[in-house]
C-alpha cells in the first residue's frame, strides 16, 4: 500500500484556508489572553472553524450532513491548529467526540456536531492512553428507562468539559463496553487552572446521573477503537505543527539577533542544535502524515486496524517529545526573551508539554506499541 | 516513441543479440554487460553511444527490471561501486570522446575504479588537497598521499583531484584526472581500521605520469567537477525501505527469537529506537516521493545523519543486551574484505563498524553545517582561507 506523503491540491487548499483563519483569529496576542480570561475560547471563536469553515462535519459521513472526509484531512487541520496553539475544540469535539458519536451510531448527535450546533467532550482523564471514563454504571431496571444507565464517579482532568453541550463517556471494557451521553447539567464540572490553558481541564463528578446509552458491545468497542485512533492521529499532527512553529520562530530570531557583532545563528553551537532539531521536526511531520494517511487507508477499508494503530502510536510517541524539545529549544535560544510573557514561545511550550502527556505519555505509548509489534518486555 | 517504448525496444534488441554470444564474451564475468551497454541499457539517462538512451534517470529501475525479465545478466554495481556511482556520471558529463571510451570498460567490470580524493590534511576540508600535478609537456607528474581509498588494491583506474596551481585560492587551483593505477610510482597500502580489517587504503603517489589527455575538463575546474562526483556519492534516498530493516532488524530479531536478551531495563530504549527508526523511514518515504514528483526537498541531507545515529545507538544496544555474549568477537585479524555488511558478523564488529557511519561520506558535523546554511538559511562560518592563495595558507 503506497502511503501518499505529499499534499494533494485539496489538502494544500485546506491547509491555506485554515492557516488564514488562524492567522486572523488566533494570533499569539489573542491566544495569550486565554490565560487571563478563559472566555476568550468562546463559542463564537469555535464557530469560526466549525461553522464558517464548515470543519465541524469533516469526519461525519455525508449521509449525516457531514463532509465525509478522512483522518488525512483532519491531520491537516490539526497541524495548523498546533502551529497556533489555538484554543479550539477541534481535537476534543471535532475529532474524538465526533468519531465516537458517529461510530456509536448516534446519528442525531453526529448531525448536530456536524452542523456546529453542539460541541461535545469525551469524559476521560486527559493523560489516559484510553478513552475509558472509569465511571461506574447501574443499568435501569425500570422498563420506562430502557436505554438509560445511571452513572457515578469522578473523572479528573477532562479536556474541554466546561462549556461542552454533551459529555460522552465510555464505560466498562471488552464486551461490556458501553457508550453513554450525559447531560452536563447532570454533572458537577469544576475547571481548574492547568499548565496549558489553551485546552482547559476540569474535574467531573456525577452521582447516579441518568445517561443515555448510545452503543454497547462490539459496536461500542469498534467506536472506541476508531475514536482513539482518530485522537492519536490528530494529536500527533497537532504536536508536529507546534514543533514546526517553535523551530521556524527560533530560526527567524537567531538570523536577526546580533551579539558579539554576529548573528547568533552564525555560531556553530547554535547551528548544530538547530540542524538536529530540523531533522527531528521533519521526521515528526513525516510520521504524523504517514499515520494520518495509513488511518485514512484503514477508513477506506484498504488497511487493517493493527497497522493503522502502529503508525498512529509511532507518530504520537515520536512527535510528542519532539514538540517539547522544539519548544524548550525555542525558549533557550530566544535567551531572556524566551522567558517573557510577551514573546509567544511560552504558548508553544505549554501546549507542547501538556500535549506530550495527553492520550498517554510517550513511554506508555511505546509500551502499547511493543505489544502491537510483538516485542515483549519479558 | 515513448521513453518506456525505447527501453522495451532496446531490451528486445539486446536479447536477440545475446542469443548469438559465444566464446570469451559468454565466459566473461558479466557476459551480457557489453551488449547492455551497446544497446543503451547500462545507464539509460546517458546519451546514445555512451551506454544510454537519453531518457529520464528515473526509468533505470524500469530498464533493470526489463533486462532481468529478459533473462539477461546485469553486472552487480557493488562490484564497481565507485566506477558506477561516481566515475561514470562524471566522465559522461565532462569527458572527451576518447575519455568516454572508459564507460564501457567500467560497466563491463573490465576497469575497476577507485577514488583518490581525501588526504591526511584534506578530510572535511577537501579543497585543501595538497597532492601536486605538475605539467611536463603532454604529461602531468603527480606526487602526494591519498587516504581512505576503498578498493585501491583491486583498482585499474582512479579518479583523482590534484593541485595544478598553488598560487590561487584553494578551490580554484585543482584539476580532475583519470589515473592509471598500474602506472609506475603508485603504491597502495592497506589501512587497518578499529575492526582489525582493512576496507580502505593509503595510496602514495610518487612522480606518477598522467597523460594530459586524461585530465577531465580544464585546468582549475577540479573542484567543480569533483562536486558533481560527490553529489553522486550521496546515499541513495531510501523510498520503499521495509520496516525493521538494517540494524534495527538485527536487534528486533534477537529480541523476538532469544528471550534471554530481553532485559526489561532496556525495553524502553529498544522501543525508542524502534520509533526513531520508523520516523526516519517515513521521512525517507516523503523524500523519495518528492524526488519522484520532481520537487526534491532538503530532507535528503538529513537522512545520513539519522542513519548514522540510529545505527550507532542500535549497535550499542545490541552489545549491551546480550550480556557476555555481547562481548564475544570472531576476529581482529587484518584482512581485506571483498564485501562487507554493516549488519553482519558479531555485535562487537557491528558496534565498531557503525562508528564510521558518522564520519565516512561527510561527517555528521559537516552535514549539520550544510543543513544549517543551505536548508535553514543561517549565516556561514567565518572563513579565513577563502581568498588567500593556497601556498600562503597555514597548514
Amino acid at each position: 500500500m503506497t502511503i501518499e506523503m505529499l499534499d494533494t491540491e485539496l489538502a494544500a487548499d485546506l491547509r491555506r484556508t485554515v492557516r488564514a483563519f488562524l492567522t486572523e483569529r488566533c494570533d499569539p496576542g489573542t491566544v495569550a489572553e486565554v490565560y487571563d480570561d478563559p472566555a476568550i475560547a468562546s463559542r463564537e471563536l469555535n464557530d469560526g472553524w466549525a461553522r464558517e469553515l464548515g470543519l465541524a462535519g469533516l469526519l461525519v459521513p455525508e449521509a449525516d450532513g457531514g463532509a465525509g472526509a478522512s483522518l488525512a484531512e483532519a491531520a491537516v487541520v490539526a497541524h495548523a491548529i498546533g502551529r497556533h496553539a489555538a484554543p479550539l475544540r477541534f481535537l476534543t469535539s471535532g475529532v474524538i467526540a465526533t468519531t465516537l458519536a458517529t461510530r456509536a451510531g448516534d446519528r442525531d448527535l453526529a448531525a448536530a456536531l456536524a452542523a456546529g450546533d453542539r460541541y461535545a467532550a469525551v469524559a476521560f482523564p486527559a493523560t489516559s492512553p484510553t478513552l475509558n471514563s472509569g465511571l461506574a454504571a447501574a443499568t435501569a431496571s425500570n422498563a420506562d428507562e430502557a436505554g438509560t444507565a445511571h452513572v457515578s464517579g469522578t473523572i479528573a482532568g477532562v479536556m474541554e468539559a466546561a462549556g461542552a453541550d454533551d459529555l460522552i463517556a465510555v464505560l466498562g471494557s471488552g464486551e461490556d463496553t458501553t457508550i453513554v451521553v450525559i447531560d452536563p447539567a447532570e454533572a458537577r464540572i469544576l475547571p481548574f487552572l492547568s499548565l496549558d490553558e489553551t485546552r482547559r481541564l476540569a474535574d467531573i463528578t456525577v452521582e447516579n446521573a441518568a445517561a443515555r446509552i448510545v452503543a454497547t458491545g462490539p459496536q461500542a468497542v469498534a467506536a472506541v477503537e476508531a475514536a482513539t485512533l482518530a485522537g492519536q492521529v490528530a494529536l500527533a499532527a497537532e504536536l508536529a505543527g507546534t514543533a514546526a512553529q517553535a523551530l521556524s520562530t527560533t530560526l527567524d530570531y537567531v538570523r536577526t539577533r546580533v551579539q558579539f557583532g554576529r548573528a547568533v545563528g552564525s555560531y556553530q553551537a547554535i547551528k548544530h542544535r538547530l540542524a538536529d532539531l530540523w531533522l527531528a521536526v521533519s521526521q515528526a511531520d513525516a510520521a504524523a502524515t504517514y499515520a494520518a494517511q495509513t488511518a485514512a487507508n484503514w477508513q477506506r477499508g484498504d488497511e487493517d486496524l493493527r497497522e493503522a494503530r502502529i503508525c498512529a502510536l509511532t507518530a504520537l510517541a515520536y512527535a510528542a517529545p519532539v514538540a517539547v524539545q522544539a519548544a524548550e529549544e525555542a525558549v533557550q535560544l530566544h535567551g531572556g526573551n524566551g522567558m517573557t510573557w510577551e514573546y509567544p514561545i511560552h504558548l508553544l511550550l505549554k501546549r507542547a508539554k501538556a500535549g506530550e502527556l495527553t492520550l498517554g505519555h510517550p513511554a506508555a505509548n511505546r509500551a502499547a506499541l511493543a505489544e502491537l509489534t510483538e516485542l515483549p518486555v519479558w | 516513441m515513448s521513453e518506456h517504448a525505447r527501453i522495451d525496444e532496446a531490451v528486445a534488441a539486446a536479447t536477440a543479440a545475446a542469443a548469438g554470444l559465444t566464446g570469451a564474451e559468454a565466459e566473461a564475468r558479466a557476459p551480457h554487460a557489453g551488449l547492455l551497454y551497446d544497446y543503451g541499457l547500462a545507464w539509460v539517462n546517458f546519451p546514445r553511444g555512451a551506454g544510454g538512451l537519453g531518457v529520464s534517470a528515473s526509468l533505470q529501475d524500469y530498464a533493470d527490471a526489463a533486462v532481468d525479465a529478459a533473462g539477461l545478466h546485469r553486472p552487480d554495481p557493488h562490484d564497481n561501486a565507485i566506477g558506477f556511482g561516481m566515475a561514470a556520471p562524471t566522465i559522461a558529463a565532462y569527458g572527451t570522446a576518447e575519455q568516454k571510451t572508459w564507460l564501457r570498460r567500467i560497466y563491463t567490470l573490465e576497469t575497476i575504479v577507485c577514488q583518490l580524493f581525501s588526504e591526511p590534511g584534506a578530510g572535511s576540508d577537501l579543497a585543501a588537497v595538497a597532492t601536486k600535478a605538475v605539467r611536463d609537456g603532454d604529461t602531468y607528474r603527480v606526487t602526494g598521499q591519498k587516504v581512505w581509498t576503498s578498493g585501491a588494491h583491486n583498482a585499474d583506474l582512479a579518479i583523482l583531484i590534484a593541485r595544478t596551481d598553488p598560487s590561487v585560492p584553494k578551490h580554484r587551483g585543482l584539476s580532475y584526472f583519470l589515473l592509471d593505477m598500474h602506472a609506475p610510482g603508485v603504491e597502495t597500502r592497506g589501512l587497518r581500521q578499529i575492526t582489525g580489517e582493512a576496507e580502505f587504503n593509503e595510496v602514495f603517489l610518487t612522480d606518477v605520469p598522467v597523460p594530459a589527455s586524461m585530465r577531465l575538463g580544464e585546468p582549475g575546474e577540479g573542484w567543480k567537477i569533483a562536486n558533481t562526483t560527490l553529489n553522486n556519492e550521496r546515499v541513495a534516498i531510501g523510498g520503499g525501505a521495509p520496516r525493521e530493516g538494517g540494524m534495527l532488524g538485527v536487534v528486533t530479531r534477537a529480541w523476538r527469537e532469544q528471550p534471554e536478551v530481553r532485559d526489561p531495563l532496556l525495553h524502553d530504549e529498544l522501543m525508542r529506537l524502534w520509533v526513531e527508526s520508523e520516523a526516519a523511514r517515513m521521512l525517507g518515504e516523503r523524500t523519495a516521493q518528492q524526488v519522484a514528483a520532481g520537487q526534491p526537498g532538503p530532507e535528503g541531507s538529513g537522512a545520513k545523519l539519522s542513519f548514522a545515529r540510529n545505527a550507532q545507538q542500535l549497535s550499542a544496544l545490541d552489545v549491551r543486551m546480550r550480556g557476555v555474549d555481547g562481548l564475544r568477537h570472531d576476529s581482529y585479524e587484518m584482512r581485506r574484505p571483498e564485501h562487507y555488511s554493516m549488519t553482519g558478523r558479531t555485535p562487537v564488529y557491528r558496534y565498531l563498524r557503525a562508528k564510521g557511519n558518522s564520519i565516512e561520506g561527510g561527517t555528521s558535523e559537516i552535514i549539520r553545517n550544510i543543513i544549517a546554511e543551505r536548508v535553514l538559511g543561517l549565516p556561514g562560518e567565518h572563513r579565513t582561507d577563502k581568498d588567500l592563495p593556497f601556498k600562503d595558507l597555514p597548514r
